[in-house]
């Protein structure tokens, strides 16, 4: 373990189907122990992404790596560390989940607790309940718990959360955080802003293919937005040069008597206090921060201008 | 490439394939519409040509046999159609169309130990109603065990190896659960016509006797029947039995699709 390579990686990824460019030169990689999200709308290329990741689908070009194993010349080994939770995967429906779950146990070498794991999921008393019976919230608890039940070195996740209620999604993603903290890679394929940001280590933004943006969570906020916005009412006239003179600004604006400063880092305490200095009060300080979905509409915009309208 | 795993040559765990096999047992005991068919139609239809007077009748054109006695391996060869070229391929289709393969495949079990599972599981409901329909036979019609049980070993094996290759070629150019059933029935139904299930074909034109002795059940029942009264089974038979399950084997192997 001297020098651990990256857990996943993805070198100039290329898959079409048909004339349909669905993944378009594609490169990233995954530390070991880091939660990557992959984030984009409907149809951008994500799940293709990942199922040439995990070896369901032969890319046209371009190489992937799981901890130095090619998922499909290398499979078998893939499939001892990698654990999967695909969309739209069902079980057999008069299978009780105990039943599916033992099963999946028997597949792996040093499995986890079926009890833990179900108790983590919210899935204990549903152990005798056949899989027909289920919620599809449940369905997906039990998709997430077959994907980690081999206590893999990477998890694959695909819209994990897909169908959960705000209860369902705050446990699967604390497993999430524990499976990582025990050291689990995780990548994590999803729309939903609010669990990229609370989750992601790092994310990669796809649109139409390409990795549009690839950051941390706040990163990519601020790369999107430039930033924060600070808005204020001066108690009197200054000089605007005494703002645009900061580091931490970027713009100065005028809105009728409110000025609105863009910019980053500690950015009030830097306005506030360059104006005390030059004796102005800023009054009725509002403070925006950009959140990651007004990032993802920004960065997928920009792309699709740069790309001259390309859809 | 070589990771630290490379040198690791991993095998599933064998413990995955007897649980696998336990599930897809308790999935035929939970659904038993198969089982019942198999084994309770027979057994039904036996007991009730064993109870009529005029089936026990050795008949001229049966070469001496009671019409009673030639529905023994009648009603086995429809065992082994029901069960291989119905429910042997509807579960697969489904295992497909919900995804169960593909997920498997992305585990350290190949997804062909589920299809390995279910022809286990098959044949062994095959065997219990074989068992069940001799012994019915035996115990309350007056009729002896085969008496080349060799032969008779021989003839099973084949015809069910035949079936199988007939009903994983179903699945195999099968897409749809729906689809499935449809081309099961039409399969199957002329193919019992053949078997002599609903008239004995020994009694029909001897072109029909010609015919049936190519189709699947006919086979079957052709290959099983002289067993079952001390010769050994015929070529002609055998080998057709060994015809159909290497080309359909080979054409389902070429055609199936695990998603």
């Amino acid at each position: 373990m001297s020098s651990p390579g990256p857990a996943v990686e993805v070198t100039h990824l290329r898959k079409s189907y048909g004339s349909l460019l669905a993944v378009d030169d594609v490169s990233f990689s995954v530390a070991p122990g880091e939660i990557f999200g992959v984030l984009g709308s409907n149809g951008a290329g994500k799940t293709t992404t990942v199922e040439c990741v995990i070896g369901l689908r032969e890319p046209d070009s371009g190489t992937i790596r799981l901890l130095g194993l090619d998922p499909r010349a290398d499979r078998k080994q893939v499939h001892e560390i990698l654990g999967v939770q695909l969309q739209e995967s069902a079980f057999q429906a008069k299978l009780r989940v105990g039943e599916i779950l033992d099963m999946y146990r028997t597949f792996y070498r040093g499995p986890a607790d079926t009890g833990q794991l179900a108790e983590a999921l919210g899935l204990a008393g549903k152990r005798r309940d056949y899989y027909r019976s289920l919620s599809g919230g449940q369905r997906q608890r039990l998709s997430v718990a077959l994907a980690l039940i081999g206590r893999p070195r990477i998890a694959v996740l695909d819209e994990m959360t897909a169908g959960l209620d705000p209860q369902g999604r705050r446990d699967a993603w604390r497993l999430v955080d524990q499976v990582r903290d025990r050291g689990t890679t995780v990548m994590l394929v999803t729309h939903f802003m609010e669990e990229a940001e609370r989750l992601c280590d790092r994310v990669a933004l796809i649109d139409a293919g390409r990795i549009v943006a690839l950051d941390t969570p706040a990163g990519l906020v601020a790369r999107a937005k430039g930033g924060k916005t600070v808005r204020f009412l001066p108690s009197g006239p200054f000089d605007e040069a005494l703002l645009t003179g900061l580091a931490e600004v970027t713009r100065v604006e005028r809105d009728g008597r409110y000025v609105v400063v863009t910019g980053t880092g500690e950015l009030v305490n830097a306005v506030v206090l360059a104006l005390h200095e030059a004796g102005v009060d800023a009054r009725d300080v509002r403070l925006d921060e950009a959140s990651l979905e007004d990032a993802f509409v920004r960065l997928t915009a920009e792309h699709e201008h740069d790309q001259g309208g390309r859809s | 490439m070589s990771g630290r795993y490379a040198s690791v040559r991993p095998r599933a765990p064998r413990a995955a394939f007897g649980a696998i096999l336990r599930n897809e047992a308790r999935l035929v005991w939970r659904q038993p519409a198969g089982a019942i068919s198999a084994i309770g139609f027979s057994v039904l239809i036996l007991v009730i040509l064993g109870e009529l007077p005029v089936f026990g009748k050795p008949s001229s054109q049966l070469s001496g046999l009671t019409p009673f006695q030639i529905y023994i391996p009648i009603l086995i060869s429809f065992s082994i159609g029901v069960l291989a070229l119905v429910y042997l391929p509807g579960p697969l289709v489904s295992y497909r169309e919900l995804g169960i393969l593909r997920r498997l495949s992305v585990t350290p079990v190949p997804a062909s130990w589920v299809l390995a599972a279910q022809l286990t599981v098959q044949a062994c409901l095959m065997l219990i109603a074989t068992a069940i329909i001799l012994v019915t036979s035996i115990a309350f019609f007056g009729q002896h065990a085969p008496g080349n049980p060799g032969g008779f070993l021989l003839a099973l094996v084949l015809s069910i190896a035949a079936l199988f290759a007939i009903g994983l070629w179903i699945a195999a150019v099968t897409r749809t659960s729906g689809a499935v059933r449809g081309i099961s029935a039409v399969i199957l139904y002329p193919l019992l016509f053949f078997s002599g299930l609903y008239y004995p074909v020994q009694l029909m034109p001897s072109v029909m006797l010609d015919i049936s002795h190519f189709t699947p059940l006919g086979a079957v029942v052709q290959a099983t029947v002289y067993p079952m009264f001390g010769e050994f089974p015929p070529t002609s038979p055998l080998l057709v039995l060994a015809a159909y399950a290497l080309v359909f084997g080979f054409l389902a192997r070429r055609f199936f699709r695990w998603e």
